[in-house]
Parts: C-alpha cells; sequence; structure tokens
C-alpha cells in the first residue's frame, strides 16, 4: 500500500513502488495539472514540488516519498506561488499551456530561493523547462513581475 | 451547464442566407492559397455555403445567469483563436469582457465548416479571417435580438436603446437590464435575415489588447488536454508500431506483456500491435516487454545521406514546371554574373509538447464519441467511421484544449483517430480506450516536415539587376493521393512543395520553379508554414546574396522588386526603420533582413547577431507584420514571438536523420528544442490597417532563419546556406 502527502491530504491506494509519481498523480489521484511531456526529466512538464524543491516527476518512483510532502501545480497557493500565477495571468504567458504547470512550479522554486533573480538567474533556473510555443520572452518578465509584487 | 441557456434551443432554425452574401465570402478567399475550392469528405462538406447569413444561435448562448457563452468552432492548440474569436461577438454585443465564456463547438460540418475549407478544420492560420464576417453577423444578430426584447418589454423604439459593457440601457426613461434578464425573450423572436456588423469607429475590443480567456485555466493545472480525459473503466493503450516506415507486423508473442502488472490486453491492429492497460505506466511497461517480428521487405532502409543523394538526381532533370515567367534561358546566356547554391532541409517533428492521444467510447449503436484535440473534426469523423463501420454523423467528437499541434494533429489520414479507433473496435474490453502516444513515438513516428533539397540558380546582369532565377524544389508531397488533393494540387503540383518560391511577390522578369516529387514511405506533413519553412530561407537569402553580389544594399535591392507589392515592402521598411537597419555595428555582431509573405499575411524580420569563433548568438529580433486589421494585438505579438522561437529552435539543431531507414532521434536530448537561454528579444510592431484580418499562428515563422543567416553574413562573411545552420564553417571567423 502506497501513502502519498500531495497538497496536504493524504492518498492511499495499490500500486508498484516503481511507478514514477507523475503517473500516480495522473492516473490513480486524478491530479491532471501535472503534465507528460517526455518521460525522461529532459523537459520538465511534469514539474511539482517535494519537500519544497522542484523535482521532475517522471522520474521520482513513489515508493521514495515516504514521509514527503508533494505539492503540485494545484496545491500551490502560498504567497510565492499566487505571485507567480498572478503574474502569469497579467502578462497573458500562456499560448497552448501544456508545459505552464511545469514553469510555474519551477520559477516558484527559483522565487522561493532568490527574491530578486536576474536574467541570468531565470535562464539558469527555467532552462530544463521546455516551451514548444516558445513563451520565454513572458516567462522571464512573468518572473521579475511577481518577484517585484513579492518585493 | 449552459443547457438551459435559450439560444440554443433554437439552433435547428437556420436562416435561409442570402446568395449576395455567400458570393462575397467567396470573392474574399478567393486570393488564399492552400485553402481553395472544396473537398467533398462522405458528403459532410455541404452546407458551408448556407453560413453567411447571421447564426446568432449556432455561436452564442446568453442564459439567465448573465454569462455570454460563445461556441468555437476551431481547435485552440495554444495560438489564441479562443480569445480573438469570442472577441468578434463580443465586440459586437458590447459585452462585458468578464461575462463571456467559451466552449469548444461539437463536429458538425453543416454549421460549424471552416469557411475556407467547407469541412470542419483548423490550419493555414484561417481561423480569424474565415470567421471575420460570420462571427460579427452572429453577434450583430443576437444583439438585435436582445435589444428588440428589450423595447417590446419596455415600449420603447429599438433605436433608443444602447449597450453598455452588457447592460441594455434605454436613457430617456432611466430603464436598464442585463442580458440574462432578456435572454429568455430574446430567445423566443426570429432571427434577424440580415444584420450590419458596427462600424469600426465603434470597436471596444476588436484592436486592443482583450486578457486571453485560457490564462487562469492554464496557469492552475485547472484546463483539461485529451491526455486529461477519465472515462468510467477506461483503459489506457500505447502502440508498438513498425521500427522502419512501411513495416509491418510479421508475428507477435504478448506472453510478457501480460504478465506486466496492470495489462490486461494485447491487440493486434492494421497499425502494430496495442498493449492495453489499466494505467499509462503499465502500458508503457507492457509495451517495453512485449516482443514483436516485424516484416521490413518493403520498408524504407535508406540513411538520411544517401535520400539527399537520390534527391540531388532529381534536381539535376528537369521536373514539373511549378512557376514559368519570362524566358530564364535567355538570362542565364546574357548574365554577367551567375550565382548557384544548394540548399538542405531535414525532415522535422513538430514535437507538441502533449504528445498525440484520444480517449473512445464506442457506443451501442455503432457510432462512438471521441475526446480529442481535434484539428480535423469532419476528417477524423470520416475516417473513424470507416474504421467502425458507421457513418460520420455517428461520431461526437468533443474537441478539449491541445498541448500545441504546429500542425501535427491536422492529419488527412486522422492517423492517430484511427489508431484509437482500430484498438477500440479489436479489444475485447467493451470500454473507453485511451490511445497515448509517448515523446519517443512522437518523434519516430513520422509525419515530419519533408526534407526538401532547393538548387537556385540566379543571374544577374550588367546592371546589377536579378534578370533570371531558375529554381529546383525536391521533396515529397503528402497531399497527393488523399482527399485533400483536389483542394491543394494545381495542374499536378502540389503547391504546399513550392509555396514561397512559385508564387514570390518579388518582380522577377524571368522566372523558372520546377518541382520533383519524391517518393518514400517516411510519412510527411505540414509542419507550422508548411513550404514557406524552407522556402523563405531559399529565396530571402539569395536575395541577400544577390544584393551583395550586385554591390548594392540588401534592404535598397528588395524594395527596387516590390514596387507592386506595397504590403511586403511596407513591413519591409518599418523592420527596417524600427531595428536602426543601417547603423554600423561593432566587429563580430551583425544585422541581417528578411521579408516573406505566407497565409496572405506579411511579415519582416531585422536579427542581430552576435559571432566568436563558432558560436552564433541572436541578440535581438524586431518584427513588423501586416496581418490586416489586427484583432488582438498582442496576440498577435505572441505569435511573432513563438513563430521565431519555433523557427530558431529548428534552424539552430532540429533534424530527423535515418540510419538504415531507422529514426536517429528518440527524445528531447537527440531532437533539442529552443530553451529559454537559446531566446532573443524580441519586439513587434505591427502595421495599422482596414484589410479583413488574416492569419498570424503561421507566418512569424519563415523570415526567421534568412534574417539570422543574413545577419551572420553580416557579421562574418560566411554565406550559410541549409537548415540547421552549420556554425562549423564559423570556426575562425
Amino acid at each position: 500500500m502506497i501513502n502519498l502527502a500531495i497538497n496536504d491530504t493524504l492518498h492511499e491506494f495499490e500500486a508498484d513502488p516503481d511507478m514514477p509519481l507523475l503517473w500516480a498523480l495522473r492516473d490513480h489521484i486524478g491530479l491532471t495539472g501535472t503534465k507528460f511531456g517526455c518521460g525522461a526529466a529532459l523537459c520538465g512538464a511534469c514539474t511539482v514540488h517535494v519537500d519544497g524543491e522542484p523535482v521532475r516527476s517522471c522520474q521520482m518512483p513513489i515508493g521514495d516519498l515516504k514521509g514527503r510532502k508533494v505539492t503540485t501545480i494545484e496545491g500551490a497557493r502560498d504567497k510565492v506561488a499566487l505571485a507567480v500565477k498572478s503574474a502569469w495571468q497579467r502578462l497573458d504567458v500562456v499560448q497552448c499551456g501544456y508545459c505552464q504547470s511545469g514553469q510555474i512550479m519551477s520559477a516558484i522554486g527559483l522565487l522561493q530561493q532568490n527574491k530578486k533573480p536576474t536574467d541570468a538567474d531565470i535562464d539558469a533556473a527555467m532552462d530544463g523547462n521546455v516551451c514548444r510555443c516558445a513563451t520565454y520572452v513572458r516567462i522571464r518578465a512573468a518572473i521579475h513581475a511577481a518577484a517585484q509584487d513579492l518585493a | 451547464m449552459f443547457r438551459k441557456s435559450i439560444f440554443a434551443q433554437k439552433r435547428a432554425e437556420a436562416v435561409r442566407p442570402s446568395r449576395r452574401q455567400f458570393l462575397l465570402a467567396t470573392a474574399s478567399v478567393a486570393g488564399s492559397l492552400v485553402v481553395a475550392t472544396r473537398v467533398e469528405l462522405s458528403g459532410l462538406a455541404k452546407a458551408a455555403t448556407e453560413q453567411m447569413a447571421p447564426m446568432p444561435n449556432a455561436f452564442v448562448k446568453i442564459a439567465p445567469d448573465n454569462t455570454v457563452t460563445i461556441l468555437i468552432k476551431h481547435l485552440d492548440k495554444g495560438q489564441g483563436v479562443t480569445t480573438g474569436l469570442a472577441t468578434l461577438v463580443a465586440d459586437e454585443l458590447d459585452a462585458d469582457w468578464a461575462q463571456v465564456r467559451t466552449e469548444f463547438a461539437p463536429a458538425n460540418a453543416a454549421i460549424y465548416a471552416n469557411l475556407f475549407f467547407k469541412i470542419q478544420g483548423t490550419g493555414g492560420s484561417t481561423s480569424i479571417a474565415n470567421s471575420w464576417d460570420q462571427l460579427r453577423n452572429a453577434g450583430a444578430a443576437a444583439r438585435a435580438m436582445l435589444v428588440a426584447a428589450a423595447a417590446d418589454t419596455w415600449k420603447v423604439p429599438a433605436k433608443e436603446i444602447t449597450i453598455e459593457k452588457g447592460v441594455l440601457v434605454h436613457k430617456a426613461s432611466r430603464k436598464h437590464a442585463t442580458f440574462g434578464e432578456f435572454a429568455s425573450k430574446a430567445a423566443a423572436l426570429p432571427v434577424p435575415d440580415s444584420v450590419t456588423p458596427k462600424d469600426p469607429k465603434d470597436w471596444i475590443y476588436i484592436g486592443k489588447k482583450v486578457p486571453r480567456i485560457d490564462s487562469v485555466a492554464k496557469t492552475t493545472g485547472a484546463a483539461i488536454y485529451a491526455l486529461d480525459i477519465k472515462r468510467p473503466g477506461m483503459l489506457t493503450a500505447v502502440l508498438a508500431r513498425p521500427k522502419l516506415f512501411g513495416g509491418t507486423v510479421k508475428s507477435f508473442d504478448p506472453s510478457d506483456a501480460l504478465k506486466v502488472k496492470g495489462v490486461v490486453e494485447v491487440v493486434q491492429v492494421p497499425q502494430g500491435v496495442a498493449v492495453l492497460a489499466t494505467d499509462t505506466w503499465s502500458a508503457i511497461k507492457g509495451r517495453e516487454a512485449l516482443k514483436v517480428e516485424w516484416d521490413d521487405s518493403k520498408a524504407e532502409t535508406r540513411s538520411t545521406d544517401e535520400i539527399f543523394a537520390d534527391y540531388r538526381k532529381l534536381a539535376a532533370q528537369s521536373g514539373k514546371p511549378a512557376a514559368r515567367r519570362g524566358d530564364t534561358d535567355a538570362a542565364f546566356k546574357e548574365a554577367a554574373k551567375i550565382i548557384e547554391a544548394e540548399f538542405l532541409f531535414p525532415y522535422l517533428a513538430h514535437a507538441p509538447m502533449e504528445p498525440l492521444n484520444a480517449t473512445i467510447e464506442l457506443k451501442p449503436d455503432g457510432g462512438a464519441e471521441i475526446w480529442a484535440g481535434s484539428q480535423f473534426q469532419t476528417v477524423e469523423q470520416a475516417v473513424a467511421a470507416a474504421v467502425l463501420g458507421t457513418k460520420p454523423e455517428n461520431i461526437a467528437i468533443h474537441t478539449v484544449w491541445a498541448g500545441a499541434s504546429f500542425g501535427r494533429r491536422a492529419t488527412p489520414n486522422a492517423d492517430y483517430i484511427a489508431e484509437a479507433a482500430a484498438i477500440a473496435k479489436a479489444s475485447s474490453h467493451k470500454v473507453p480506450i485511451h490511445l497515448v502516444w509517448t515523446r519517443e513515438d512522437d518523434l519516430t513516428g513520422g509525419r515530419y516536415r519533408p526534407a526538401t533539397l532547393h538548387r537556385v540558380r540566379i543571374a544577374l546582369d550588367a546592371k546589377g539587376d536579378l534578370s533570371g532565377w531558375g529554381h529546383h524544389i525536391v521533396n515529397q508531397s503528402f497531399v497527393i493521393g488523399t482527399p485533400l488533393e483536389p483542394m491543394i494540387v494545381k495542374e499536378g503540383i502540389d503547391e504546399t512543395a513550392v509555396e514561397g518560391a512559385a508564387d514570390t511577390p518579388y518582380a522577377l522578369p524571368n522566372l523558372a520553379v520546377d518541382w520533383h516529387q519524391a517518393d518514400s514511405p517516411i510519412t510527411t506533413l505540414w509542419w507550422r508554414s508548411v513550404g514557406h519553412s524552407h522556402s523563405a530561407q531559399v529565396m530571402e537569402v539569395m536575395m541577400d546574396e544577390a544584393a551583395r553580389a550586385a554591390g548594392k544594399d540588401p534592404l535598397a535591392f528588395r524594395l527596387a522588386l516590390l514596387k507592386d507589392e506595397p504590403r511586403v515592402g511596407g513591413v519591409l521598411q518599418l523592420a527596417a526603420e524600427k531595428s536602426g537597419y543601417g547603423e554600423k555595428l561593432p566587429a563580430g555582431q551583425g544585422r541581417g533582413i528578411a521579408v516573406h509573405k505566407s497565409f496572405n499575411t506579411y511579415v519582416a524580420m531585422v536579427a542581430d547577431v552576435s559571432v566568436a569563433n563558432g558560436s552564433v548568438k541572436v541578440d535581438r529580433i524586431v518584427a513588423a507584420v501586416d496581418c490586416g486589421i489586427p484583432v488582438n494585438p498582442d496576440v498577435i505579438w505572441a505569435q511573432m514571438e513563438g513563430g521565431a522561437g519555433y523557427a530558431l529552435g529548428a534552424a539552430l539543431r532540429d533534424k530527423i536523420t535515418f540510419d538504415k531507414g531507422r529514426v536517429e532521434q528518440s527524445n528531447f536530448d537527440g531532437y533539442q528544442p529552443l530553451r529559454i537561454t537559446d531566446m532573443p528579444k524580441i519586439e513587434v510592431h505591427i502595421v495599422p490597417s482596414t484589410e479583413p484580418p488574416t492569419g498570424v499562428g503561421e507566418p512569424g515563422v519563415p523570415p526567421l532563419a534568412p534574417a539570422v543567416t543574413n545577419a551572420i553574413y553580416a557579421a562574418t562573411g560566411k554565406r550559410l546556406h541549409s537548415l540547421p545552420w552549420d556554425f562549423e564553417v564559423l570556426k575562425g571567423a
């Protein structure tokens, strides 16, 4: 039996402990905001937080998550998360939107560590998140806007 | 949720269109290149002729709760058409943007056809252009019905009633009401026979930044894409496909796959062998355990170098005439200078972030329901019906948000929908089936931008004028032999193969463009901007070379050939002016220009690059775009950013290559997409216009690569041709 603490709720279900967190979230828990993009930690679409740190859920076996706290896009609603989501909405960052859950989770992780990131800091933190619509200019601008709101 | 809305009840009462309105609509389409007259698909493509009359009931639902729901007949795969199409209706209604909702329309070509295609479908950057009159008419009719309802209730003349941000107002009697209050009464009124959309001076949303309607859902995890569909009892299927294009199943052994926990069935279908499981992870693991032997006797076994060697042989012969102007032979005989170049363009995967997938649920009556990021609803209905042995109208399609497409979801044979239908049909479990492609399936599964070879020879006369242009294009056709052939192939020429070259807007006195159709089992498809994705690089790089060879400025040289094309010349001049074109730049930096017309939209780009020992950084792009009336300038800006980024990623490092028929790239390590570190600054200038709007989803792609290529030349004096760029030759520059 697997026990997972996700968005402050405990979920108990039967599954292979090797199953990546991505598929447990999507197929067993019904949280579909976390997206499948590559299955190989190459695109960042599946980014969630484990104990506050951004991780690629497609490479995180659920068996390794005992006693750890998972936060997904649906549950990200602390001050930093709300500032990031609001900036994303004000600047109309999204196009297809499919990668944006992962982008936002990475951006929240960055702003929790670095209150005033430079363009170079942003590029370094966000380089693992692919956006095929190339919304990158607005991602940079939205992170700066969120940082300003939080200052 | 909006079932009670009363406008919806009246949908059956379609109004007779006027013949005149239809003729006007047809005339406005005549200039369109990719989309032309008509295509017949199982008789579904008939009623588009009836669609220029006001159809408020098909497109607008006003509910007693005061929401205005606009039905969106196109797929929104990120290009923002949901916002743009809703804007057209909301403006006519003077609705408050906060009360506007959208819903994707059902699959029904009789009501929701793309007026340019005559079938329901999205592509060719046509969504706004084909809906421009239709949705403004629908909004104007809905407005007239609300006003008539208020006038009748208030006993005042209709012409004295105004609407301010969703509130009906009669000033003299100080009466006011929301749309919701009159929704039921308005719905019972007759639809007006004809309406006049607003005068542009009265527009409240068109031409302004209206917030995207999908921003909140797409930043909170709430937006539902096809991959997020869950149906009771659903099984997930992944499909083992041939390793080589043209391969087929010889035999398979399901026993190891069936041992994987969660796997419930393995079935053979015409496209391969499917593994069905209770969740995606188990299905993927089951496929890894599955043993399949393939029959490759008819498969493609060439490698990329051999394919291009065959293309070179074809290009040396004469092909089918795609364009003939003047006398090119004479021009070359009398030339003062001749320049020749070869351009190679690789196969490219679209690689949308959301891999292809669809859910299908078979119905007891033999029909089916499908949930997908459906881009060619009419084709998908016809294909699924053929697989299942039913009629297309028995296939219901629920279109949902698509995690991009770039052309991939619009296939003439509805490939992945056919797979899902075949698996559901073959399965003994009569439950909903969700077919999921992995990224590996996506990159190795074909439907690529066709690999293309261009061989160009240009002649300059003694005055340095471009006197001759001879051009050979070799590539596969993804249109010939499909139901789309009659609408796209003209006199044996597939327009998607040669567009942007054969129809060049430059006043070239002597032009000969030949097309050579290559053949391979490798499947190909339109890739964002289609033929323009390669032809613009050839035309605009050669134009630069010609100008340099003639000792003329590349901007002035182009403008002299564009005197009869003011919109092409206009964006070029605007981009040049805004970029500071002509300024002297420090050593190691260069500035390049390019302009290209595609899908009736005109885009010029000026690229600034820094080059240091074989590494190139694109510092800035200045774009100018003329897409007619700019419906939403911010969405246009976003599409120019996105188009430039998509093109830059491909030009920097993307190619699908083959080793003895086997695709060499399988995920984002081998096929490396553009990342944030590669993304230049970009500024966009929109030409003010009173022309009807055209599309912006694709036209931002073509000019990017040639602008950068020309900038690299300006910085280094080295001329690159093929894509992706080979920066090795810049070492030491």
